[in-house]
């Protein structure tokens, strides 16, 4: 009943292997005996409720948590972009992606990766004179330049404008695509697992009730997931 | 203290700004008077009291055995500091603030970050520090001069009592204010305890800390004030007690300024070290 972090080292070995993984809060099981493989350069996104358990898993892979059981097995550690930004207020945008980064180059690294979320001319600027979208956007560059294999976002993009998450998804997507981490995005919007991911998967009660994988028609895809979280039907009922 | 009066007004000009109500009411109060005749109005009633005094002193309502006129203690300023015995008195005071603030600021700072960081170090010692604190420190001053005499010791120590508690109780506030996300936020990223007390920690107690920074300086000068007048041989509380021998009231009223001045220059420095370290902070380094 112990977490297993085992290293590998091949170019191409998975992203993250999950086999077994049980969480309980008392007496309350969370997460029943789940297996997740995600592959370098795959973006998965998991839907499911409030409550459903993708949260917990999150930050089981994130190492936040403690398992009960199970093995999580992921080559590095994991670069994670909440919610909320969380930026240090008292630190200058270039140091603020520098968080945590042992290299010899600190200040370029961050240069570079904030100019690749277009806030290259920013670097000695405080975060309190960013919009939402931005501060986003710096916390996505503090996880890329660690150069994750696995990228861990929970629900990155729900507290912004429609327009801004718009222009987020596709800034998301192209990063994916260069730096080609594995991705795991904890999301309750259906369009947005729709927009980015390759394979979606429906969590319930603890376990991964449903998958697809996003290569057919889009407006069947949502109708299908809609019904799998019980928002709609999925067949339209009989006049 | 002009240039105080003026960075004060401004402040209070830019806090007026989020509301269009404050600002229009700021806007006809310059209509009528005008920012310039306001910050002569603030400085019109000192300098009128002052006159008053020296008037009286010179027509002789005043004895000055009472109350020395301004430019008697003016003068009394002059002729001491060219004898060279008020700049030494200064000295000693000055030293013995410095001593007491820096050994007082170290252990309050040291048992605040032991306090704020481990739930068994609060155990042992929290309680026992909130009890000390519920003395008035000055209500010491006997014991402490029968446990080390009317020496320096007994000042610097008087000083440093005094320091330790503020400094304590804002370092402990400020790290449990810190956001807990935050924490969290620097685990992932990887930082280990070291960095994590460095990068996040610290600077997110620092507003609180130096809070505590301001409010030490004031007790420190008060506990120093205290300790001079009683049994001191030298230092401004010495001049002042001195004096008294003497009847020397222009004496007294000089170090009753000097001690003024001080007071604001300490209360000046801690501002400047707000402005300077919390530069990303809205609320003290936005108005640049």
């Amino acid at each position: 009943m112990t977490l297993h972090v085992a290293p590998s080292s091949t170019a191409a070995s998975p992203a993250v292997v999950v086999t077994h993984l049980c969480r309980a809060y008392g007496s309350r099981v969370v997460i029943e005996n789940l297996n997740l493989r995600i592959e370098r350069g795959e973006f998965v996104a998991l839907l499911g409720e409030s409550g459903c358990g993708k949260t917990t898993l999150l930050r089981a892979l994130a190492g936040l948590d403690p398992v009960d059981g199970g093995r999580i097995a992921a080559p590095r550690r994991p670069a994670v972009v909440f919610q909320e930004h969380r930026l240090l207020p008292w630190d200058t945008l270039w140091r603020n992606v520098a968080l945590g980064l042992q290299v010899a180059d600190v200040r370029e690294r961050a240069a570079a990766a904030l100019a690749e979320v277009g806030l290259g001319d920013r670097l000695d600027d405080w975060p309190r004179n960013l919009s939402g979208g931005q501060a986003q956007r710096v916390a996505l560059a503090r996880a890329l330049v660690q150069e994750p294999e696995l990228l861990l976002l929970d629900e990155p993009f729900a507290a912004l404008d429609a327009l801004t998450r718009i222009r987020m998804h596709h800034l998301v997507r192209e990063l994916v695509a260069t730096h080609r981490p594995g991705v795991l995005l904890v999301t309750h919007d259906v369009d947005e697992a729709i927009a980015l991911a390759d394979r979606i998967l429906v969590m319930r009660d603890g376990r991964i009730a449903f998958e697809h994988r996003t290569s057919g028609a889009r407006s069947i895809a949502r109708a299908e997931l809609l019904a799998e979280l019980g928002v709609v039907a999925s067949h339209p009922i009989p006049a | 203290m002009s240039n105080l009066e003026q960075t004060a007004s401004s402040v209070a000009f830019d806090a007026a700004q989020p509301s269009d109500n404050a600002v229009s009411r700021a806007r006809t109060v310059q209509f009528e008077i005008g920012r310039r005749g306001l910050l002569l109005l603030s400085w019109l009633a000192p300098v009128v009291l002052l006159i008053v005094w020296e008037l009286l002193a010179q027509a002789g309502w005043l004895s000055p055995q009472v109350l020395p006129a301004p430019s008697k203690v003016l003068r009394t300023a002059f002729k001491l500091a060219a004898s060279e015995s008020l700049l030494n008195d200064l000295g000693i005071s000055l030293l013995r603030a410095i001593g007491g603030f820096t050994i007082g600021a170290s252990i309050g700072f040291a048992l605040g970050i032991l306090v704020g960081f481990s739930r068994i170090a609060e155990a042992a010692i929290d309680r026992s520090v909130q009890m000390i604190r519920a003395i008035p420190f000055l209500a010491l001053l006997p014991l402490v001069i029968v446990w080390l005499g009317v020496g320096e010791a007994e000042k610097i120590f008087l000083v440093a009592l005094g320091v330790t508690f503020p400094i304590y109780i804002n370092t402990t506030l400020g790290i449990r204010q810190i956001d807990p996300k935050l924490i969290e936020l620097g685990r992932v990223q990887g930082l280990g305890t070291l960095d994590l007390i460095r990068r996040i920690v610290l600077p997110g107690a620092l507003p609180s800390i130096l809070t505590g920074v301001r409010y030490a300086l004031a007790t420190a000068w008060l506990a120093l004030v205290v300790a001079e007048t009683i049994g001191a041989q030298s230092g401004i509380g010495f001049l002042a007690m001195d004096a008294r021998e003497f009847l020397r009231t222009d004496v007294i009223v000089l170090t009753i300024v000097i001690y003024a001045l001080i007071g604001v220059a300490a209360d000046a420095i801690a501002r400047t070290l707000e402005r300077r370290l919390l530069a990303w902070h809205p609320n003290y380094g936005g108005a640049r």
